[in-house]
């Protein structure tokens, strides 16, 4: 089972929606569908399901043509933001009712439904009522019911978007493991590159209605190949700076002159685009290696174990991402520290040219 | 301005209570000091929704006494209160203009049009309102209702405190470290008390000085944000805060030492000193933050079950007997083999008894 | 929202396409043939162009007509919509009351109309109706088959006994849809009782008094079954409204060009109308600052 996209675009009365996305999902991984609210993932979601038809393109299952058939005919099962259970059937009737209407055995109906629940973990529920549960417990309901019927493409849209964080750590991490066992095309939409790094597979990120990347998630992450993937593949997104390279001299801005880096010696000289992760901005300058730059704080947001530092600098703001509790005053000053090894460099046109060299795509 | 006091405070919903499962709040006793930025923070279901509600007044608790600047309010109605609130969705006048819902409680408390004009301006240009005094407030994105709703609480030159609840829901992710710039800046003009109510940790945290963490009616810790990650009171802090959260295992004591599954694991001499009274169900708990790789013999060994890359670290699980453990690592740091060695810095490795903080 | 794409659906609506069509547009269509023709016979008719509608818009009774039904339609909408609102804020929000008052309150509605007037007709009957004989007993002299203006007063009295629950319980589910947060906003800004009515449950409740206004408008300016039964259009023409009018003409004396040509200016009143109506409560909502 292979889901193929063949410049399948969508305009609706003039207005451009999709713009000519070409893209397969392999089953056995997650595809993630990463990109910001209106960047197209829900449209092109519908479109590979048949609940739209494209303007123009094909939709191919396993090379047959399935452009022109609809929904009910194709194997889809579909999970919402939403937590959408029917409110007044049992846990077991809800998850049962896609096999209630394909006509399978009652010993089989348990069997699977018993099965994919324990999966689920949501075993011990099977006679409560959705309303009874909390929404951690809904939204499982609702993805055991879309699992449970063996569908060939399963589509969640962001589906962990309505949930508290701690039960999203849980979900998430649930996720992986239910998802690497199916043979099933799995697409799954979020905006969080969280999201898309823990579940790994492979990343395809959208922006205004066009597929921008398409690769195995370390490798969009770790180059990501334009501006725009930079700043959808990073939470928060990746800061910018307008740069100069000249003669093996790195400037950023009026201030920051340092020796270029290893990975940025062969560009030519010129300006440049260069971009860090708010992770890869510090506090401290560790072996005096660092390039500093001041500013002033605007707020400091505390996230549990890490804190995000707004940064105001002039005309341009930076996010600094540290471990830790930090406590800052709203103006207070401020010197961050880069790394010029954690440097990407893009040119005039937004594109990637290089990319730091220890950002390389070996994790697992 | 108000100091706010609960003293002996509970409450339950369905009275004559037999037992702490009947309380939807249990005895808590707390001083609120004036001009302080106070969150209460929990998962839903935890009580500070109700809690929200003693202090505004809807609700009147069964026990104990709300005490304002040293005058008692338990009876006293919300609208004789002086408190402000903002809810989770913009609560605003459809048919007024941004400087009428402004206005509006002024007005209907008979202050001159001229000190109202005056106030009004004053607090518009403190949200960044100012340019949409005339427009009229329906048609405004999310944020600026919002805005407009915490400005119909602080025009009022007598409020004693703001209430908060969950009032970011409905901004765009995007869009939220401005609004809580904005508030924090606002509490430290007007110096404020200020309460706010939310179940994310990030909120809670990056607009309060003091945290009152609830979880089952229960105030389990309150404290500082720091305080909250570097020292959680209470295994339920631990696991609440921080993305993924504290890790526990179950531990004996031998002298100098907790034993986890037969390893020794050294303690501080402050935990040391303050185990002696310590009973009930042992625990150590360290954070993913904390824990360290070492290849160093003495360290307790590990199975590394996967290793998650996310990004800017790697997030790795491991197993220790039955115990999961998470440990983060920066992207920087070699990986791990199938098997790897943990060492526990004593400074961060906290014991807990029945699940609160043995110090 | 985007709509899902379903090629069958356009076969699933024929069947009420071909129905509508049956049912409302063929008689429109014949109605419009009949305005413009002199009709005696089935074989014997002739085109007589606009000459009806001259003939209707000059006539002085059916002005008169036209004027009382506006008059009651009017009359109608003063009474009934703020008396909805006034009892749907009276009424209780939640508890065991709710479906007493409800029930209480959709008992006209279930009433036919034919009856209603035939229930007041013996009602104000002033030698044994309860209220005919109490209004006298108060010394008022009341006779609604002798005096236009008790007739008329009756027949108003009835409509508002009839169709005042529509706009209470119109009125009641919009009330109910204001989330709590907003009174307990009010409250805390200090509202009085009455600038909680006129900032919050009033603007509120703007859709579903667009809902009340315009169907009792239609319904009241349609009036025919009430006032038949109870007083037959009399005393003289004083309670003669426009449907009643139109049946004499077109089933009584079988004046089908006319009555035609009435229809239509009838149902381009309503139209119209109701469209004035929809724009400015429409108007009232967004408009000023």
């Amino acid at each position: 089972m292979t889901l193929r996209l063949e410049g399948i675009s969508k305009y609706v009365e003039g207005e451009m929606h999709i713009d000519r996305v070409d893209m397969a999902c392999e089953p056995g991984q997650a595809t993630v569908l990463l990109g910001l609210t209106q960047a197209g993932k829900t449209t092109l979601m519908r479109l590979m399901a048949g609940l739209d038809r494209p303007s123009s393109g094909r939709i191919l299952m396993d090379d047959r043509d399935v452009t022109r058939v609809p929904v009910r005919k194709r194997k889809v099962a579909m999970v919402y933001q939403q937590f959408i259970n029917y409110p007044s059937l049992s846990i077991y009737d809800n998850i049962a009712s896609p096999l209630k209407l394909a006509r399978i055995s009652k010993v089989e109906i348990d069997r699977r439904v018993r099965a994919e629940a324990e999966r689920m973990q949501i075993g011990h529920l099977l006679d409560r009522l959705p309303a009874e549960l909390s929404g951690g417990q809904q939204q499982r309901t609702a993805m055991a019911r879309a699992l449970v019927r063996d569908a060939q493409l399963l589509l969640l849209d962001e589906p962990l978007i309505n949930l508290d964080y701690k039960l999203r750590e849980q979900l998430r991490e649930d996720l992986q493991q239910i998802f690497r066992e199916r043979d099933t095309v799995i697409v799954y939409a979020t905006t969080e590159p969280l999201e898309a790094l823990t579940l790994g597979g492979s990343t395809a990120v959208m922006h205004e209605g066009r597929l921008v990347q398409h690769g195995p998630t370390p490798e969009v992450y770790h180059r990501p190949a334009s501006v725009a993937v930079s700043q959808v593949f990073s939470d928060p997104p990746m800061n910018l700076f307008a740069g100069e390279l000249d003669n093996g001299e790195l400037s950023l801005g009026a201030e920051a002159r340092f020796k270029a880096p290893t990975h940025l010696r062969d560009l030519p000289s010129g300006r440049y685009r260069f971009g860090v992760r708010p992770g890869q901005m510090h506090l401290d300058n560790r072996d005096q290696a660092r390039m500093a730059l001041t500013g002033e704080v605007e707020v400091a947001e505390i996230a549990g174990s890490e804190t995000y530092i707004h940064v105001r600098h002039g005309e341009a703001a930076w996010v600094v991402q540290v471990e830790g509790v930090h406590a800052f005053g709203l103006g207070d000053p401020i010197t961050v520290y880069i790394d010029p090894d954690r440097l990407f460099a893009f040119d005039s046109a937004g594109r990637l040219v290089a990319a730091p060299a220890s950002a390389r795509p070996d994790a697992t | 301005m108000a100091k706010i006091e609960l003293r002996n405070l509970a409450h339950s919903y369905g009275g004559n209570p037999s037992g702490p499962q009947d309380y939807a709040l249990r005895r808590m006793d707390h001083v609120w000091e004036d001009g302080g930025a106070y969150a209460l923070l929990g998962p839903s279901g935890c009580g500070k929704t109700t809690l929200l509600n003693i202090i505004s007044g809807l609700v009147q608790p069964s026990e104990g006494e709300v005490v304002f600047d040293g005058q008692q309010v338990n009876t006293l109605p919300t609208e004789r209160r002086n408190v402000a609130q903002v809810f989770q969705f913009p609560v605003l006048y459809d048919t007024m203009s941004v400087y009428d819902n402004l206005a509006f409680p002024l007005r209907n408390r008979g202050v001159s049009e001229d000190r109202i004009r005056e106030r009004v301006e004053e607090i518009a240009a403190m949200l960044d309102l100012g340019d949409v005094l005339k427009r009229r407030a329906v048609n405004l994105g999310a944020d600026a209702k919002q805005k407009i709703s915490v400005g119909r609480g602080l025009v009022r030159s007598d409020v004693a405190a703001v209430l908060f609840d969950e009032p970011l829901t409905v901004i765009d992710p995007h869009l939220k470290w401005r609004l809580r710039r904005k508030l924090k800046e606002i509490h430290e003009r007007l110096q404020l008390t200020l309460v706010y109510v939310t179940h994310d940790q990030t909120e809670a945290l990056t607009f309060a000085d003091r945290i009152v963490v609830m979880s089952e009616g229960e105030v389990v810790q309150l404290g500082t944000p720091q305080e909250l990650f570097e020292r959680p009171a209470h295994t339920f802090v631990g696991y609440f805060i921080g993305s993924p959260g504290m890790n526990f295992l179950d531990c004996g004591l031998d002298g100098d030492a907790a034993v986890v599954d037969g390893h020794r694991i050294p303690l501080s001499e402050e935990v040391l000193e303050a185990a002696r009274q310590a009973e009930g169900r042992l625990e150590i708990g360290i954070r993913p933050e904390f824990l360290e790789l070492t290849e160093d013999s003495g360290g307790v060994p590990a199975e590394v079950e996967f290793v998650e890359d996310r990004g800017t670290h790697r997030l790795i699980k491991t197993r220790v007997g039955d115990n999961e453990l998470f440990v983060k690592l920066r992207d920087d740091q070699p990986l791990p083999a199938e098997r790897a060695r943990l060492r526990f810095p004593p400074e961060w490795t906290l014991l807990y008894a029945n699940s609160r903080l043995v110090r | 929202m985007e709509k899902t794409y379903y090629p069958k659906a356009w076969l699933m609506v024929l069947p009420v396409v071909a129905i509508v069509s049956f049912s409302a547009i063929v008689p429109l269509m014949t109605v419009i043939n009949y305005s413009v023709q002199d009709i005696f016979g089935p074989e014997n008719r002739y085109f007589v162009g606009m000459e009806w509608f001259r003939e209707i818009l000059g006539d002085p009774e059916i002005r008169g007509a036209f004027q009382r039904q506006f008059l009651f339609s009017f009359a109608v909408l003063a009474i009934e919509i703020p008396l909805g609102i006034a009892i749907a804020l009276c009424m209780p929000r939640k508890g065991p009351w709710v479906s007493v008052v409800l029930i209480l309150l959709a008992l006209p509605l279930l009433v036919p109309w034919n009856v209603v007037g035939t229930i007041w007709q013996m009602f104000a009957r002033p030698d044994i109706g309860l209220l005919g004989i109490g209004i006298n007993g108060l010394g008022i002299d009341y006779n609604f088959t002798g005096n236009s203006i008790d007739a008329w007063v009756t027949v108003l009295a009835m409509d508002v006994w009839h169709w005042t629950s529509l706009a209470v319980l119109l009125c009641y589910a919009g009330l109910q849809a204001i989330p709590d947060a907003y009174y307990q906003a009010a409250r805390i800004d200090g509202a009085s009782r009455w600038a909680v009515f006129r900032y919050i449950e009033l603007p509120k409740m703007r859709g579903v008094l667009m809902i009340a206004i315009l169907l009792r408008f239609m319904d009241s300016f349609k009036i025919f079954a009430e006032p038949f039964v109870l007083t037959g259009g009399g005393p003289g023409d004083s309670t003669t409204f426009l449907s009643q009018y139109l049946t004499t003409m077109a089933v009584g004396q079988f004046d089908l060009g006319p009555a035609a040509a009435f229809s239509i200016i009838y149902f381009l009143v309503i139209l119209l109308v109701s469209y004035v109506f929809y724009q400015v409560i429409n108007n009232l909502g967004k408009g000023v600052s």
